[in-house]
Formats: C-alpha cells, sequence, structure tokens
C-alpha cells in the first residue's frame, strides 16, 4: 500500500497542478513540494524493511493471461534509486521557486516535473518489466517536455527534439530487448527473470537481447555514440538540467544496468560491449568538458564523462566495481546537482556563463563560491570528499581488472576530469577575468531559497567522504547485494585505505591534473586541432538521410495519378484472379439453369445497351446520368423478378437520391469538359477492363451453376417468425438476427453523413467560397427560382410520401419495406421541398437538423441494444407482443421495430444531410455571411 | 438463354464498363465507374444465394422453397452503404474541385485551370 502511495503522490501532483492552474505560484509550489516531501517520508518509513530483506512489494493483476502485473517492489536498489529521485526532486522544486522569472508558468513547469518523478519512480520500483517500459517511455516524453519548457526558443525545440528522437529510439530497441528476455526467462516479473541469468546466457538469443537492452542504457545515459542530446538538452531550464540531465533521469540507463546485472552481466559479450564504451565515453567527454567555456557545457560533457565511468565500472562484472558504481552514482548526484544550481545562480546573478568572462567570484558571492569550490572539488576526487572515495574505487577496480590498458586510460579519464573540475573551481571563483557585467545590478549572493539546496547538496557530497560508512555505506552495500544477486560484500567506504596502487594513480591523476590545468590555455588551439567526433553532424545527417529515404519511398509507391494507382490495382486483382483460376479452375457447374423469359431478355438487353451508352456518352454528363438512372431502375427489376422485392424498392429508392445527388453536383462541375486520355491509352484501359468484366461474368456464372451451399439460411427461415416474429426474413434478419451488423452499417452510415457536413460546411469560404460566387453570378438559367407549380404539387406530395413511408415502415416486418426504405422516401420527399420552395423556405419549417436526427437514430439504436442487457439477455436480443390500435389492427410490436426505427432515423439523417448540403452550398456561399472574412 | 446466362454477361458488362470509366482523368466519370462496378457487386453478392424467380423469402406456414434471404439481406445494406459512399466521394470530388479548380485525377492538373 505504501508503495502505492508512494507512486501515487507525483501523479497526484500533477493532477492537483492542473486543477489549479490559475492558483498562484505560492500554491503550485505548495502542491510539488508537499507531494514530493511527503513520497520522501513514504519511502523512509520503508527503508528499514528494505535494507533488512523484508522487500515491500505489492502485486495487483492487471492483464494476467499475458502475465502481466501492476507489480511495485522496494528492493534496496530500487531504494537508493528513489531516494535520489525524491531528495534531489524536493531540493529542485526549492530551487526551481527562486529560479523562475514572475511570469513563467509555474503550473506547467512543475507538472511536467512531478510528471518525470513519477515516471522516474515507476522505472525504480517497477516490478514488471512491462510496466518498466511504459514508465521508461514516460520519462522520455518529460524530458522532451521540460527540455521545450522555453517553447520560443529555437535550440530548446531542437535540444528536445534530438532528445526525443534520440532517447526515444533507445526506447524502441529496449522494447525489444526485454520483450525477448521476458521470452527466453518465460517470464515478464522482473524478479523471476532475474533468477533465470543462467538460462538467458545460454540462450542463442543472449548477444540480440544484450544489445538492444544497452541501447537503451547507452541512449538514456548519454554513452558514445549517443551523447549529442545530453549538451543541447542543456536548452532546459537550469533546475531541470540538474535534475534530469544530471542527477536522475540520465542515470536512468546505469540503473537498468545494475538492475538487469543477474541476467546480463559476467559473460564476455557483456565485458567487451559494456566496459569500453564507458571507458571511451569517460575519456572522451572529460576532454571535451576541459575546453568548453559554457558552463553549462562544462557540466554536460563532465555528466557525460561520469556517467561513462559508471557504466564502465557495471561493465567490469565485479561486485566491488558495481559497489563502486553505486558510490559514486550517490556521490555524482549530489555534487552535479550542486553545480548546476551554482551555474545557475551565477547565471542569474552575473548575466552570463561564459567561464572567459567570468572570475573573482569568491570576493563578490563568498558563500555561492565556498559551495561551488567544494562540490567542484568532489567532482575533481581530492580528498576528503565523497568523490576522492569513489575514484579510488574505480582505480582499484580498473587495477583488478588484470589489464594495463584500463587502468591507464581510467587514469588519463581521472586526470581530465580532475582538470575540469579544478578549472571550474579556480577560473570561476579566483581568476583574474573580469566580472562580467550584464545585469544592471551587481551580483551578490542570491536568497537562501536558491542558495540554501545546493549548500544543502554540498554538504552531502562533503559528508560521504567524511562519513561514508555512516550515511551510505548500509544502502550501498544492499543495493550493490540486489544488484549481483549475491551476498553482502562486506563493503568498507573509508579516505584511507592504506597505500595502493590506486592511492598512487589518484594523486597522481590530481597533480597532472594541476599541470593540466596551468597550460590549459595553451593547449586550447592544440585540443581545437584534433579531429572533432562531432555527434551532431552525424545526428543531422542520419535524420535527413531517414526523411529523404521515406519521402523517396513514398514518391515510389504513391503517385499523384490516381488513374494509374487504380490501374495496378485492378492489374493485380486481375494476376491474382488469374492465378487463382490456373489452381481452382473455373469450369461451369453442373447445376440446372433456370430459362429466362423474352421479357426478362429485352430487360437485359436494356441494361447492356444503357451501360454501353454510358461510357459512350462519359462526357456528355448529363446524357450520361439519365443512362444511369435507366440501369438503376433495370437492377431494381431484376431483384423484382428474382425474389428479391425488399432490394428491388431499396433500389428504386436509392437510384432516386443517387441521382438527385448527382445532378446536384453536375450543376456546380464543369459542364463538358475536354477528352484527357490519349487513343493507346483508352486502349490499353480498355484491355484492362475487358479482362475484369470477363472474369468478373466467368466467376458469376461459375458460382451460379454450382448448387448453394446448406449454410445458416434454413436457421434464419425457420427462426424469422417464432423468434423474431416477423415473416419478411430479410427485414428480420437486418433488424433482429444480423442487428449488430447493422448497428456497424448506419454508424458508417452516420460518419458518412457527418463528413459530408465537414466537407461541405466550411467550402462556403476561402478560395472555394469565391469560386462558388463566381459561377452563381453567371448563371443564366431559370429565373424563375421556384415554380409555383412545383412547389404545390410538391407540397401535396409530402404528407402523401409520408403516408407511404409509414406504410412501408410499419409492413416492414411481414412485408417488403422497413426502415432503410421508409426513410429513403421521407428524404426524397424532403428533398423535393428543398428543390421546389428553396432551402429557407424548407429550412424554416423543419424542426429536427439533421445532425439531431443521425446522433437520435444512433441512440434509439443503441438504447434498444442496451435494453435487452438489462432484463439480462445478450446485447439487441429482441422481444416481441402484439397490440391492438384502433382502426389499424393487430400489429405486431417488437423492440426489433424500434432498433428499426432507429435506422430509420440515422438514414433519412443521412441522406437529407448529403442533399441538402449540397443543394445549399452555393446559396451559402453568395449570401453575405458566407463571405470569406479575408 | 438462362437467367444465370444473363445475370453473369449483365456483371460482366457492368464491371467492364465500370473499371473503364474508373480509369478515367476525371472524378465524375470515376463516380460513375465506382457507380457501376458497386451494381455489379451487389448483383454478383446477390447471385451467390442463386437465382430463384418469383418465390420471395417471405415466411409463410408450411413454404419450403424460398429464395436464401441472407444475400438479400446482405445486398441491402450494401445497397445503402454503396449510396453513403457515392455520395461521399461526391462531396470530396467537388469540395477538391472547388479548392483547386480543376477535376481531374490523373495528376496532370494545373491548379485553376478548370475554373
Amino acid at each position: 500500500m505504501a508503495l502505492l502511495i508512494l507512486i501515487g503522490l507525483p501523479f497526484a501532483a500533477v493532477l492537483l497542478l492542473m486543477i489549479a492552474r490559475r492558483a498562484g505560484r505560492r500554491v503550485h509550489m505548495l502542491i510539488a513540494g508537499a507531494c514530493s516531501a511527503a513520497g520522501l517520508a513514504v519511502l523512509l518509513s520503508q527503508a528499514e524493511p528494505s535494507l533488512s530483506g523484508r522487500t515491500p512489494m505489492i502485486r495487483i493483476p492487471w492483464m494476467p493471461t499475458a502475465g502481466v502485473d501492476i507489480s511495485l517492489w522496494l528492493d534496496p536498489l530500487a531504494l537508493l534509486f528513489a531516494g535520489l529521485i525524491l531528495g534531489i526532486g524536493l531540493l529542485v522544486i526549492v530551487y526551481a521557486d527562486g529560479y523562475l522569472g514572475k511570469d513563467e508558468p509555474t503550473a506547467r513547469f512543475l507538472s511536467y516535473l512531478m510528471l518525470f518523478q513519477g515516471a522516474m519512480l515507476g522505472i525504480a520500483l517497477s516490478g514488471n518489466v512491462v510496466l518498466m517500459l511504459i514508465f521508461w517511455e514516460m520519462t522520455s516524453l518529460a524530458s522532451f517536455l521540460l527540455i521545450g519548457f522555453w517553447r520560443t526558443r529555437v535550440e530548446a525545440r531542437r535540444g528536445a527534439r534530438m532528445a526525443l528522437t534520440i532517447t526515444g529510439g533507445g526506447g524502441l530497441a529496449l522494447v525489444g530487448g526485454l520483450v525477448l528476455l521476458a521470452k527466453v526467462a518465460g517470464s515478464y516479473d522482473l524478479a523471476t527473470i532475474l533468477s533465470r541469468g543462467g538460462l538467458v546466457q545460454a540462450s542463442p538469443l543472449y548477444p540480440v537481447i544484450l544489445i538492444l537492452i544497452l541501447l537503451g542504457a547507452f541512449t538514456k545515459s548519454a554513452q558514445i555514440p549517443f551523447h549529442a542530446w545530453l549538451p543541447r538538452a542543456m536548452a532546459a531550464p537550469t533546475p531541470v538540467s540538474a535534475y534530469l540531465h544530471s542527477a536522475t533521469m540520465v542515470k536512468a540507463g546505469v540503473f537498468l544496468l545494475a538492475r538487469l546485472w543477474p541476467v546480463l552481466a559476467g559473460t564476455d559479450w557483456w565485458f567487451l560491449t559494456v566496459a569500453p564504451v564507458g571507458l571511451a565515453t569517460m575519456i572522451f567527454g572529460a576532454g571535451v568538458a576541459l575546453f568548453r567555456h559554457d558552463l553549462k557545457a562544462i557540466l554536460a560533457y563532465s555528466t557525460v564523462s561520469q556517467l561513462g565511468l559508471m557504466v564502465m565500472l557495471l561493465g567490469f562484472g565485479t561486485g566491488a566495481a558495481v559497489a563502486a558504481a553505486l558510490f559514486h552514482l550517490l556521490n555524482h548526484a549530489a555534487f552535479k546537482a550542486a553545480l548546476f544550481m551554482h551555474a545557475g545562480i551565477i547565471e542569474h546573478e552575473t548575466g552570463t556563463r561564459d567561464i572567459r568572462r567570468l572570475g573573482r567570484l569568491a570576493t563578490i558571492m563568498p558563500l555561492t563560491a565556498t559551495l561551488g569550490v567544494l562540490a567542484a572539488a568532489a567532482m575533481a576526487g581530492v580528498p576528503p570528499l565523497g568523490g576522492f572515495i569513489s575514484k579510488e574505487m574505480m582505480l582499484e577496480a580498473s587495477v583488478r581488472t588484470g589489464s594495463l590498458l584500463v587502468p591507464a586510460l581510467a587514469t588519463i579519464a581521472a586526470t581530465l576530469s580532475a582538470a575540469y573540475a579544478l578549472r571550474y573551481a579556480v577560473v570561476l571563483h579566483i581568476g583574474r577575468a573580469p566580472i562580467g557585467r550584464v545585469m544592471g545590478t551587481a551580483p551578490h549572493d542570491p536568497p537562501a531559497r536558491l542558495l540554501a539546496p545546493p549548500a544543502i547538496l554540498a554538504t552531502i557530497a562533503l559528508a560521504l567522504g567524511l562519513a561514508p560508512m555512516t550515511l551510505a555505506g548500509p544502502l550501498v552495500e544492499a543495493a550493490t547485494a540486489t544488484a549481483t544477486g549475491g551476498a553482502r560484500l562486506g563493503l568498507h567506504l573509508a579516505l584511507w585505505h592504506g597505500i595502493g596502487p590506486a592511492l598512487i594513480l589518484s594523486l597522481s591523476a590530481v597533480a597532472a591534473a594541476i599541470l593540466l590545468l596551468w597550460r590549459q590555455e595553451a593547449l586550447a588551439p592544440l585540443a581545437a586541432r584534433l579531429p572533432s567526433f562531432d555527434a551532431r553532424r552525424l545526428f543531422d545527417g542520419a535524420m535527413t538521410a531517414t526523411v529523404q529515404g521515406a519521402r523517396r519511398l513514398s514518391h515510389l509507391i504513391h503517385v499523384a495519378s490516381l488513374q494509374r494507382s487504380l490501374a495496378v490495382l485492378f492489374l493485380v486483382a486481375l494476376v491474382l484472379g488469374g492465378e487463382a483460376a490456373g489452381r481452382f479452375g473455373f469450369a461451369a457447374g453442373p447445376r440446372a439453369t433456370t430459362p429466362a423469359s423474352p421479357v426478362a431478355i429485352m430487360v437485359w438487353m436494356l441494361l447492356v445497351v444503357a451501360t454501353l451508352a454510358v461510357v459512350a456518352v462519359e462526357r456528355h454528363r448529363y446524357l450520361a446520368l439519365v443512362f444511369m438512372g435507366v440501369i438503376g431502375l433495370v437492377m431494381a427489376l431484376a431483384f423484382l423478378h428474382l425474389s428479391a422485392p425488399d432490394l428491388a424498392l431499396t433500389q428504386i429508392a436509392v437510384e432516386v437520391v443517387t441521382i438527385l445527388l448527382m445532378l446536384l453536383a453536375l450543376h456546380l462541375l464543369p459542364g463538358r469538359p475536354p477528352r484527357l486520355s490519349s487513343l493507346p491509352r483508352r486502349v490499353r484501359d480498355g484491355a484492362i477492363a475487358a479482362a475484369g468484366g470477363i472474369g468478373a461474368g466467368w466467376l458469376a456464372w461459375a458460382v451460379m451453376t454450382r448448387p448453394a451451399r446448406e449454410g445458416i439460411a434454413r436457421f434464419h427461415w425457420a427462426n424469422s417468425h417464432a423468434l423474431g416474429g416477423g415473416a419478411n426474413v430479410v427485414n428480420v434478419t437486418l433488424v433482429d438476427f444480423r442487428g449488430f451488423d447493422t448497428l456497424g452499417e448506419i454508424s458508417v452510415l452516420a460518419i458518412a453523413g457527418l463528413t459530408i457536413f465537414a466537407l461541405l460546411e466550411p467550402a462556403a469560404g476561402g478560395i472555394a467560397g469565391r469560386r462558388l460566387r463566381e459561377w452563381r453570378s453567371a448563371d443564366r438559367f431559370s429565373p424563375d427560382r421556384h415554380p409555383m407549380m412545383f412547389a404545390v404539387a410538391t407540397r401535396l406530395l409530402l404528407p402523401l410520401a409520408l403516408l407511404v413511408a409509414l406504410h412501408l415502415f410499419l409492413r416492414g416486418h411481414d412485408q417488403p419495406g422497413g426502415g432503410f426504405v421508409a426513410a429513403l422516401v421521407v428524404s426524397i420527399a424532403i428533398l423535393l421541398q428543398y428543390l421546389a420552395s428553396g432551402f429557407d423556405w424548407t429550412d424554416a419549417r423543419r424542426r429536427i437538423g439533421e445532425h439531431g436526427l443521425i446522433g437520435l437514430g444512433l441512440a434509439i439504436a443503441l438504447a434498444t441494444g442496451l435494453g435487452a442487457l438489462a432484463f439480462g439477455a445478450p446485447f439487441l436480443t429482441s422481444s416481441v407482443g402484439h397490440v391492438h390500435l384502433p382502426l389499424i389492427g393487430a400489429v405486431e410490436l417488437t423492440s426489433a421495430m424500434l432498433f428499426d426505427l432507429g435506422v430509420a432515423c440515422v438514414v433519412l439523417g443521412s441522406v437529407t444531410m448529403a442533399l441538402a448540403q449540397l443543394a445549399h452550398v452555393a446559396q451559402r456561399a453568395a449570401r453575405p455571411d458566407g463571405e470569406d472574412p479575408r | 438463354m438462362s437467367l444465370e446466362l444473363l445475370v453473369a454477361s449483365a456483371i460482366a458488362v457492368l464491371v467492364a464498363a465500370g473499371l473503364y470509366l474508373a480509369l478515367r482523368g476525371r472524378t465524375f466519370q470515376l463516380v460513375l465507374g465506382l457507380t457501376l462496378v458497386s451494381y455489379a457487386v451487389n448483383l454478383f453478392l446477390f447471385a451467390t444465394g442463386r437465382l430463384v424467380v418469383e418465390r420471395p423469402p417471405l415466411w409463410a406456414k408450411g413454404v419450403t422453397d424460398h429464395a436464401d434471404p441472407l444475400p438479400q439481406a446482405l445486398v441491402l445494406t450494401a445497397i445503402v452503404i454503396s449510396f453513403a459512399m457515392t455520395a461521399l466521394t461526391v462531396i470530396l470530388s467537388l469540395r477538391g474541385f472547388l479548392e483547386i479548380g480543376s477535376d481531374q485525377v490523373d495528376g496532370l492538373a494545373e491548379p485553376g485551370e478548370g475554373a
């Protein structure tokens, strides 16, 4: 329970901050600070059981079938990391209060920060790899938001994008790695996975898993060659740099390596990938840091270097090295966060971060200078600070690898680190450079809320050196034991270990660093001439290549010509169909055919002639429409003849509506356009079309000459009356047996109607509106807009049509008819009103709009379906009852009829929406209120 | 001449005409083509229930010889859906025409040409 509270607190803070975003800055600070402090208190209350081996844990089933649980645990490793997150988080919030300007949106800033805090805690506490992955991605997103916090700055946006691309890409690799790992280990549960190291390392997939997971860890922890994002992340406000990009988030990669150490470490693969990358990063980062001039850049590259150090130590694969890494994790968090805050104070006070313009700060800002020197000394590894101990442990571990190269390189890196750290301490505070005076007032020590957090951290950095065993001993020892999955080492942290190779190396590193610093200015041009490894260019190059590749690919498969795409589509269909015909044969079956009556043959001829006529007159648009109407009528006749009266009714109604729609559209399209395609083109298209036609016809012939298989038709027939309460089996099928399908269908119809509205509603403005107005003014036809005869006739027709529709609707369950047809009849009648009497006249007399109808219809249909649930029956189960109405007689009333009413409403709404919008768009454009405001 | 042959050949003619029109370079022909193809598809779906003359699927006691109701129900929804699709295509092409001033879909149109 405590763990749930722990993880819930930051997210609760996010919610509260969003609710109270209009409240004052104090309130925001109070929310974030209180939640962090409460989290820290909860964590401390759990520290004792965690350290004594009674690991607090909680498991809530989430997707039990997939083996994914919401499981949290707080072993010593998680405790160490969570303590870091919450402790530094609290200090950063206090610092941010002093740092952020008066007009900064503190609610937004703090909610991102708390989101990040929650995500980080999630990584630390997750007991399930899927859960961990979710939090892992969340930290990348929070980091993106925080780096880009000052949205108006180009570098901020660019840095945020780069960080997200690199860490997000690494996150993808990590997803693959962890899922593979879980597959091999047979569980998503972290504790189970950690106990199956042998199984995983014996698997042939082990190298793949390792590389993928390392990609995730290295990108997050800014290891070469993925380090480029970290210096660019310095565009973030300094509290963010202190929190995310030095103390916590970048250590998530280190944490992951420590977390998965029992499963992955100990092999040659591990040593040869992790240790060299860490070592290279350590030297590279330190070397670059020495020659930077921006304070934050120095600190950023030094962070890269120190992260490399921790990664290298974990790569060594020994318990002592892990202990050194974890102890350094603490040290680094303390002094680096302090240094970032220190740099922030200096920028705040002097207005610059350029080390060349700063100096003699010790005399002006004594308190700030003291803590800065202290923290920098810890970074340099000077006794008696904690950094000295962890550096000696690092050198000791590198000596223990048995190789000479490793300690030699490690000493070089330590020298460089000490040099940039001493440069930071000496040049800044004692150096002779003039004081940068950018801001009007003289720089001085800042108020307590800016000064206290780094002071606390610097004190911790000192205390970690003076009393390491009391402060960190048990925690580091226990965390090391969990990380290595072994027994406790009997760790002894102390400043004095006696004279050994590590001490000699450590002290000579500091001595060499002093020499180096003395000659730093002389070395600078030399360093500038070194072949530089420009990760930025690498990144930009990769991004450009990706974008161009994607563009080329989409140009390849997506051509501007719809014709060409369709031709390819048709040809593929032909090839596939031909291939199937080749394999299975298309021979006609044995079923007896039905003789055709002379009338049928005549109607068939009508169809063929009309179809050919449409092709022949394709460019005479009105003429083509007339022939389309003929084809539709023939279809209706065919349905009627072939025992499908429902289809015939629907077809006729739809035909009328379709022709009306096209007529309205034609009114707005150019009259008789020139021919576009050349003769060879038309021949080619004709060949494709003929092949398609013959194939389709042949397929139909092959189907119809085979006997029908006994399908589910018998069930529908047998139960239509008994269960569905209707004799019209087609209608019962629609509204009852296959009601769910119909619900889906009317939803599609509703979406189509709304899409049409969305397409035409804005057409009255902009270019489209101007074009519409031009046409309208050129409209020469029909000066008499609404002929009297037409108007009167359609008004008389309306009630009749409504009556017919009602009749069709009510009898639909037993006789041909039903909601679809009834709605179509009503829409035709209403549309005629629009045509005859004008839009405004009709619109003014309408009580319910199309939107309302569509929504109402869907609601009725859904409610009918849900109503069945209320009676304990499955969704859309229908029930039957009989009602005696006066004059009309017995009417079968089924719940399916209510459903049909919903269908009718949606059809009516969608159809009138399409037609009315189309009829209306030109008129609206002509009106002054349709004017384009531009 | 059998009814099956008539229906199959009608499907063939409709598909061929539909495909040809769909390959033209302007929206209106494309819409006509798609409409013809959807007629053919509806007819084909309907024909999978086999052709039965004048025995509509209206239930009555004792009747066992009837048309297959299932393809009919399918085709009924198909007719309405293809109307919705046609309407959407028409409106889409109209809006496109209003915006760019051309009703060509061959990728060659110069903006503003048809205005």
